[in-house]
């Protein structure tokens, strides 16, 4: 990402490795089988979090195609590293929708990722599923969002810390479209509940000493810290927080879920974080316990199950119901099945649902709040948490397909 | 009392921005700066020293002993690359860059795949103590002194000993040492793992405080050579004056304008520098001396 030109070789060994793979798997099903591209960052800046993501398609499909597959038919992953490089997303892309020519593409963890494939899925006519939580807005007929947003994240998250620790909130975010526009749902959030904005720092991906970053925070003495931190460089903040005594609760969208931090840092430096997230592997209920259980028989060094790996594990489900109910892996055809507004998986995390609208997907959210041993606890579990601001704010993809991502000061336009 | 207590948190951010730059540095301005390797796997012995550091302390020895593990197995690692690879490159610098890169991909991939994408780090030892409205990390003042102590033992070591007489001859003009006796290639080998025993150095000091991750280096690299472009070609000259200015105007305007408008300034800071004086501040001073 910061040197795109690394990724380059690594690239080419991985893809000719690939190459060999898949002239060596050519059994009789091949012909029908239903071909789901993976594009995921397996290297680089985001590897940490994403790994479980390619697991968590492996899994279901493995499963899948145990059961008999998805109508009869074999799922066949073509899986593509793309080394937290956004360049390398637009290579892939293009080769897995014109020379791979798969059925769907499950692709994508930054949001800087996600708008640099967007506009090729557009102009390919592919379908592609996100499965990563995010700032919220993209309104395509092309994509299929399965992560959660700020509506589903903040707006529980943000009025239960600003009653419980008080009203000042400051804000540090990564300086991309994902900080930039989280950041602005915050700000929104914070003043619908009377609460006051003390500061907010954009940091630079890849910064990784915070020592100014905490001096600014101490000055104002904020109540409540939103702490929207991506990649593992800016995680350093965490430890340099705690070694200068910064004890403000904490509140993110991103941490713990995803990046778990509470396992990689030693105690108690995470110490008061909360976090909203549709899943942890921490969740307990009989359906979590089973999920994990049958996860680690098939990756048993998995070092974390996050928000990402389960919505890719449901993902797959999703698909598979869609598909199977369409008759076909025709877009228009799948997308006249979500219409319906029934598409529903029963998830590890609860039940999980398509909006037609927005082609986003409902969550069960729960509040996880870090212990000063870094265990987690559950405070607060929202059930059925809709992804309601776009269909709210006027995107309707059943009636039209703008292509755009919209945020709380670009609203869809009205009429 | 309000204005010492915000001198002071100037002066500890100054410090803090110093150390950083200074102990990213130290290494490559003896690699690159001295011997004139580019070397673009300086990240990657940050990387090893500080991956020694913290599988030392698991191992149970206590923090100083294990960052002298990781500083000593950057050093030897330092030492067979020279005698692998980089010995075979000095009369080609453009290859070395290619060579040294391609280590750097097989450390950060090989790290990937044999250790994980991540790994738990030790925590940052000692407390945090307060001074005025702020409060502060008192690891961070060892840095400090780690940095201040590593310039010092530097130029101890290129002015005051046999090593260093013989290692500037060397670099200098390296026919004329050999006709004297001295063993080229010997010390060419032991300043480049001199090098590299410095970037594990700096890991292992970072290491408490940072992610650990396979890419970890690469947070050090930009500022490393920032600094040693910035220094020029002698270690001491070079790399304390040059981190001194980038530290300040880092600092100053981090403290003003945030993170962004920091990184910003200092690369402005490089421009203008690299502009204005080609062989970096320790030319400059040279010749004002000369």
């Amino acid at each position: 990402m910061s040197c795109p030109i690394r990724g380059r070789f690594l690239g080419a060994l991985s893809i000719a490795s690939l190459a060999l793979a898949s002239t060596a798997a050519t059994p009789a099903w091949a012909q029908s089988a239903v071909k789901i591209g993976v594009l995921e960052d397996q290297s680089g800046e985001f590897a940490a979090a994403t790994l479980p993501k390619v697991h968590g398609i492996e899994l279901a499909a493995d499963e899948i195609n145990k059961a008999g597959g998805i109508a009869g038919r074999k799922i066949e992953l073509v899986v593509y590293d793309t080394q937290s490089d956004n360049t390398r997303y637009q290579e892939l892309m293009r080769r897995v929708l014109q020379r791979d020519k798969v059925d769907v593409v499950f692709a994508g963890f930054s949001s800087a990722s996600r708008e640099a494939y967007r506009p090729i899925v557009n102009q390919f006519n592919g379908l592609a599923f996100y499965n990563n939580q995010y700032e919220g807005g993209v309104c395509d007929a092309n994509m299929i969002v399965t992560g959660a947003v700020p509506e589903q994240q903040f707006s529980t998250l943000i009025p239960w810390m600003m009653e419980k620790f008080g009203k000042k909130v400051y804000t540090i975010a990564a300086d991309y479209n994902f900080g930039q526009i989280s950041a602005e749902w915050v700000r929104q959030i914070v003043k619908e509940n009377g609460g006051e904005m003390v500061g907010e720092e954009f940091i630079p991906l890849g910064v990784s000493q915070f020592s100014q970053t905490i001096q600014n925070i101490q000055r104002v003495k904020p109540d409540i810290m939103m702490t929207l931190l991506v990649g593992t460089a800016q995680a350093s903040y965490y430890e340099q927080a705690a070694a200068a005594n910064l004890k403000v609760p904490m509140g993110s969208s991103v941490n713990v879920g995803q990046g778990y931090e509470h396992k990689r840092f030693t105690p108690p430096s995470l110490a008061n974080m909360h976090v909203t997230t549709n899943y942890i592997e921490e969740v307990d209920t009989p359906e979590s316990k089973a999920f994990v259980t049958k996860w680690h028989a098939k990756y048993p060094n998995e070092p974390y199950i996050n928000q990402e790996a389960e919505n890719s594990y449901h993902a797959i489900y999703l698909y598979k119901q869609m598909v199977e109910r369409a008759g076909s892996t025709d877009r228009e055809k799948i997308r006249g099945v979500i219409a319906k507004g029934d598409v529903c998986v029963d998830a590890p995390e609860g039940k999980v649902c398509i909006d037609p609208k927005s082609q986003h997907a409902s969550h069960t959210i729960y509040l996880a709040q870090v212990g000063a041993d870094h265990s987690i606890s559950f405070p607060k579990v929202w059930n059925d948490i809709k992804p309601y601001w776009l269909g709210e704010a006027g995107c309707d993809l059943t009636k039209s397909d703008p292509s755009a991502q919209y945020t709380p000061s670009n609203p869809p336009p009205k009429g | 009392m309000e204005i010492l207590s915000a001198l002071f948190a100037f002066l500890y951010q100054v410090g803090d921005a110093l150390a950083f730059l200074v102990l990213s540095a130290c290494g490559l301005a003896i690699i690159f700066g001295m011997m004139g390797v580019i070397n673009l796997a300086h990240g990657e012995f940050i990387m090893c020293g500080a991956y020694v550091t913290v599988y030392a302390v698991r191992a149970g020895l206590p923090l100083p002993l294990a960052i002298a593990c990781g500083t000593l197995a950057a050093g030897v690692v330092g030492i067979l690359l020279e005698l692998l690879v980089v010995r075979h490159l000095y009369s080609r610098p453009l290859d070395t860059i290619v060579a040294t890169w391609g280590i750097s991909l097989i450390a950060t991939q090989g790290v990937l795949i044999l250790l994980g994408s991540t790994m738990r780090g030790v925590g940052t030892p000692l407390s945090s103590f307060t001074f005025g409205a702020y409060s502060y990390s008192q690891y961070r003042l060892v840095l400090m002194a780690a940095a201040v102590i590593v310039l010092v033992a530097l130029y101890l070591i290129f002015n005051k000993t046999r090593f260093g007489v013989h290692a500037r001859a060397t670099i200098q003009v390296p026919h004329m040492a050999e006709a004297l006796g001295v063993n080229t290639r010997l010390i060419y080998c032991l300043t480049f793992g001199l090098g590299a025993a410095l970037a594990g150095l700096t890991g292992g000091l970072y290491a408490p405080t940072m992610t650990m991750v396979p890419t970890m280096g690469a947070s050090f690299i930009m500022e490393a050579f920032v600094t040693v472009v910035v220094g020029g070609a002698d270690v001491f000259l070079g790399t304390a004056p040059a981190a001194m200015v980038l530290g300040v105007i880092k600092a100053a305007m981090t403290s003003w304008q945030g993170q962004l408008a920091g990184q910003i300034s200092m690369l402005i800071a490089v421009i203008i520098v690299i502009r204005v004086l080609p062989s970096g501040i320790s030319g400059w001073i040279l010749r004002e001396r000369g």
